[in-house]
């Protein structure tokens, strides 16, 4: 049993123009201490797979089916109040924009202190201390001056150190971060994706990190699921996914990055590899390959059946009927 | 030599208080692309709004092929425009919601009277077909198309009417890797064919990579380093580049965890009261006494075309003897 | 906590502008709110169109038959003089509807381009456009209506041109902060590059993108309007009797409350549905005509 067990969750919306397919039949597994990825372009449902974990997804037209287990424990089931236990201490999100999830008329050591009175019933000095350990933590210097300020006094890459504060001060089990740097400056994204393995390493978190960036995947997870069209397209430990990607998808996604291209060598009329086509309209889900329109290796079969995730090596799974064959570099 | 298409001479644009650009050059050639490398709060964006006057610079000048626009009147700007365009960063604020993708791309020619609206139908579907949008896209409302097609609409309409210089401000960087990717690719291709020179604003030192001619990096207002793109990603010589460049994602866990990254302390100061001296010698890991006095000027060491500011680029004519073992190389 | 969700449907819509306005009128009509203020506000307007040339006279005495409860010969009973309540609520909707369209668009013929303007001009228009705007709104509304009724006389055109500019500092506010908006947008900005002239901005780019909040406005608007006219004519400085207005039967009701309270019933009620219908048909606008909202 791993810390995280997600099973067949599929993941709709009720919508004024029809049923949106956000999420179908994903599975994935989290162990104890491991950085996954979650990866993909805007609209694969990276973002609604892991928000289905805390169950922060809009109530009334959400539809979800499937088994999200922690720790063995069903959470899809959970009563509210028990959940709202689970929010936050067992399971707590860093958003992409630090500045529109800090309250702005509180110091940031108050709202540490908040989390902590809230879950973990610390008296107000022992909050505050806590705070202070938590900031020095995510690499906050000055801590103890720093907790009496308030969001609009630090900067960006300050105030995404301060979310990762609030975010661990229960010690959650796992940690989800969605585009956790993408709001950042390279210099200063380079500092956090720091924090976040830091944290795995001293606390043991497990972390989901969503991402549309592979270069931040590169760095910093342990392994990678790369998402299309809702769907789970590849997984895999993160050297071997770049060493040897097996989804035209994946293989598509690292050619298009421009450093491939200047690292496939300097001069002439340098291209980058471009994915033709459009991500098909969540509205439809047809039992064919979604990817098959864009696909420079589809075939009939693609159109006949959807290929489901076969296992190709030990921890390396693709859903392609002609996956790329393992001489071929990205 | 040819007269350089834009030449910019100690441009300063303070806005209040804040020094947005604080005496700047640089100059692009014919044909020439120029990549504007800078983090948030680096002042490029300022740059290529005083370029097109949508904003009036403090002091400087601002000469295009030749003639001196900073303080020409709106009236006598009017026809230089024809021969200067712009391309934004957002897709979705770029074109009137109430235009029709016809409407938005013969603008510029009815405003400019090359030609009657009756004609001008003709000229708008071959410069649609040129940036790979099918014609019938002519009557859709911008709302109808996606992120990377109204980019290419943006392009269509800065390019319809074959200007000398096009400003591009982070135009792809609102995109998806896959998206991003074939605008890439449809701007070298435009820009080779045409020939148009380009001033490529971004904080993404790999696109300025994959296209750009030559780079010039800023930081707080100023550049800090400016050169061929080969030799300054081969040897940036000014601390800053060297760490934005190692800091720069990788997508290789191989290179991405090996590699040693330099990684900048604290935050970029406010622009509001940017330090003395060296701008950069609060996060600097090699600053010394001089840096914090005298503001070192862009110089480079072999008299070519790579200067950087930084006292250590010529350590024999730095303000103070020499610093013991402080060199550039480390 | 900040909302993490907003799921990008990614759907790209075509369609002709045919196409648009079906998908517009569809997206309406699943609204029940909005689709009944509708209904309230196409009844206010038959009441107030088709009414008059139906029911009888409305000033027309029948002492025979002063405060008559309602019966067959008159639906809504008669009044202290013996005129047919209906006939009188058909004009008094047409008194109240011109009052509400014509001072709504007295404000917005007036207050658009001065926002417009003060908007685009921020740095030598703004201030001194924010000043006016500023004693307008400490300018007690009634004191401006007794004043004019003491200039011009009690009358309809009085009432259009008090409720006119009561509205004015409303429609130059929505239309400056709608300017302020959109003149940040990149499109302005693109317009501005290409050497656009600042009549064309205004025109072309600025004014059709700040129609959808204008179109609400004047939505809400109107029922103020219509309130404001029976509270001038209630107070006597608005339309003078012998013609109806439903303000003006409401003075009279008052007298015979105990008597006949169906003269302060029918008034009072249709002023709320008129107001109720025009409130709700505003907010289904205002959600539906948003073109990001991706119609």
């Amino acid at each position: 049993m791993s810390l995280l067990d997600i099973t067949d969750l599929t993941v709709g919306f009720d919508t004024e123009d029809g049923h949106v397919h956000a999420v179908k039949e994903v599975s994935l597994s989290l162990e104890e201490g491991e950085i996954l990825a979650l990866c993909g372009e805007s609209g694969c449902g990276k973002t609604v797979t892991a928000m289905s974990v805390p169950r922060l997804l809009p109530p009334r037209t959400t539809r979800l089916t499937g088994s999200i287990r922690l720790d063995g424990r069903e959470l899809t089931t959970l009563p509210e109040p028990q959940m709202r236990q689970v929010r936050g201490k067992e399971v707590s999100v860093v958003f992409q924009e630090p500045m529109t999830s800090l309250n702005p008329s509180f110091t940031v050591g108050f709202q540490i202190a908040e989390v902590l009175r809230r879950h973990e019933n610390l008296s107000r000095g022992a909050a505050r201390r806590r705070a202070v350990e938590l900031l020095e933590l995510v690499g906050i210097p000055a801590p103890a001056q720093r907790i009496k300020e308030y969001p609009h006094q630090l900067s960006g890459g300050m105030r995404q150190r301060v979310m990762i504060a609030i975010a661990v001060a229960c010690s959650p089990r796992v940690l989800i971060a969605d585009e956790p740097t993408t709001a950042l400056d390279v210099t200063i994204q380079a500092g956090v994706l720091d924090v976040f393995r830091d944290l795995r390493d001293r606390l043991g978190t497990a972390i989901i990190l969503i991402t549309h960036d592979l270069g931040v995947v590169a760095d910093i997870a342990d392994r990678a699921v790369i998402m299309y069209a809702g769907r789970a397209a590849e997984q895999a430990p993160v050297e071997e996914l770049f060493a040897r990607p097996l989804h035209p998808y994946t293989l598509g996604l690292m050619k298009a990055l421009p450093a491939a291209a200047v690292a496939a060598g300097p001069g002439g009329r340098r291209r980058l590899a471009e994915i033709p086509g459009m991500v098909p309209s969540p509205l439809a889900d047809p039992a064919e390959c979604a990817f098959h329109a864009r696909c420079p290796s589809g075939q009939d079969d693609c159109l006949a059946a959807r290929p489901s995730l076969v296992r190709h090596g030990p921890a390396h799974l693709a859903a392609c009927f002609h996956p790329a064959r393992s001489g071929e570099q990205p | 030599m040819n007269e350089p298409v834009l030449r910019i001479d100690s441009l300063v644009k303070h806005y209040g208080q804040v020094r947005a650009v604080d005496g700047l050059s640089l100059t692009i050639g014919q044909g020439e692309v120029l990549g504007l490398v800078g983090e948030s709060g680096s002042g490029k964006s300022t740059v290529g709004k005083c370029v097109l006057r949508l904003t009036e610079p403090t002091s400087g000048t601002i000469t295009l092929g030749g003639r001196d626009v900073t303080h020409l009147s709106r009236r006598a700007m009017r026809p230089l425009r024809r021969d200067v365009h712009m391309v934004f960063q957002d897709p979705y604020s770029s074109l009137n919601p109430r235009f029709s993708i016809e409407q938005i791309v013969s603008e510029p020619l009815l405003r400019h009277k090359v030609m009657r609206r009756r004609e001008a139908g003709e000229r708008v579907a071959a410069m649609l077909e040129k940036v790979g949008l099918r014609t019938e896209m002519m009557s859709r409302l911008p709302h109808e198309l996606s992120g990377g097609q109204r980019q290419r609409v943006g392009l269509a309409r800065a390019l319809v009417l074959e200007p000398k210089l096009v400003v591009a401000d982070e135009p792809v960087s609102a995109l998806d890797v896959s998206v991003q990717a074939s605008v890439l690719n449809l701007i070298t291709d435009l820009q080779r064919d045409m020939g148009f020179s380009c001033l490529f604003i971004t904080h993404d030192l790999s696109v300025v990579e994959f296209l750009a001619d030559r780079i010039a990096v800023m930081y707080l207002g100023k550049i800090v380093e400016t050169g061929p793109t080969a030799e300054l990603f081969a040897g940036p010589r000014h601390p800053y580049t060297q760490a934005l460049l190692s800091a720069a994602p990788v997508p290789d866990p191989a290179r991405a965890r090996e590699r040693r990254r330099i990684v900048l302390g604290g935050d970029v100061p406010s622009p509001l009261d940017p330090p003395a001296g060296c701008r950069f010698h609060t996060r600097c890991p090699l600053a010394f006494d001089a840096c914090r006095t005298v503001d070192p000027a862009l110089t480079d060491p072999r008299d070519g075309d790579h200067p950087a500011a930084c006292h250590l680029v010529t350590p024999e004519r730095r303000p103070d003897a020499a610093v013991p073992g402080r060199t550039l190389e480390y | 906590m900040a909302d993490p969700m907003t799921v990008s449907v990614g759907a790209i819509r075509v369609g002709s502008p045919a196409e648009r306005r079906r998908r517009l009128w569809r997206r309406f009509r699943r609204r029940p709110m909005p689709m009944a203020g509708l209904v309230l506000v196409a009844g206010f307007l038959l009441l107030a169109l088709v009414g008059p040339l139906v029911t009888g006279d409305p000033i027309i005495q029948d002492y025979a038959a002063t405060l008559a409860p309602p019966s067959a010969a008159h639906p809504m009973g008669t009044d202290d003089l013996g005129r047919d309540v209906l006939a009188r609520i058909a004009s008094g909707a047409r008194v109240s509807l011109q009052a509400g369209v014509l001072s709504t668009l007295l404000a917005m013929v007036a207050g658009i381009p001065i926002g417009l303007l003060a908007g685009f001009y921020r740095r030598w228009l703004d201030p001194l456009v924010g000043r006016l705007v500023d004693v307008t709104l400490a300018f007690p509304f009634l004191v401006f209506a007794v004043g004019l009724a003491a200039i011009i006389g009690p009358s309809l055109t009085g009432v259009v041109l008090a409720l006119g500019f009561a509205q004015l500092p409303a429609v130059i506010r929505i239309t400056r902060g709608e300017v302020l908006a959109i003149k940040e947008m990149d499109y302005v900005s693109a317009a501005i590059a290409d050497g656009a002239a600042d009549g064309h901005i205004l025109l072309r780019y600025v004014l059709p993108n700040c129609a959808g909040p204008l179109i609400v406005q004047a939505t809400v608007a109107i029922p103020t309007a219509i309130i404001g006219e029976a509270t001038l004519s209630f107070l006597g400085l608005g339309v003078q009797p012998p013609t109806p207005s439903w303000g003006v039967m409401l003075t009279v009701a008052q007298q015979y409350l105990d008597v006949a309270p169906w003269l302060a019933i029918w008034p009072g009620l249709l002023i709320a549905l008129a107001t109720l219908g025009f409130n709700l048909l505003g907010d289904g606008l205002r959600d539906v005509l948003d073109p990001r909202s991706g119609l």
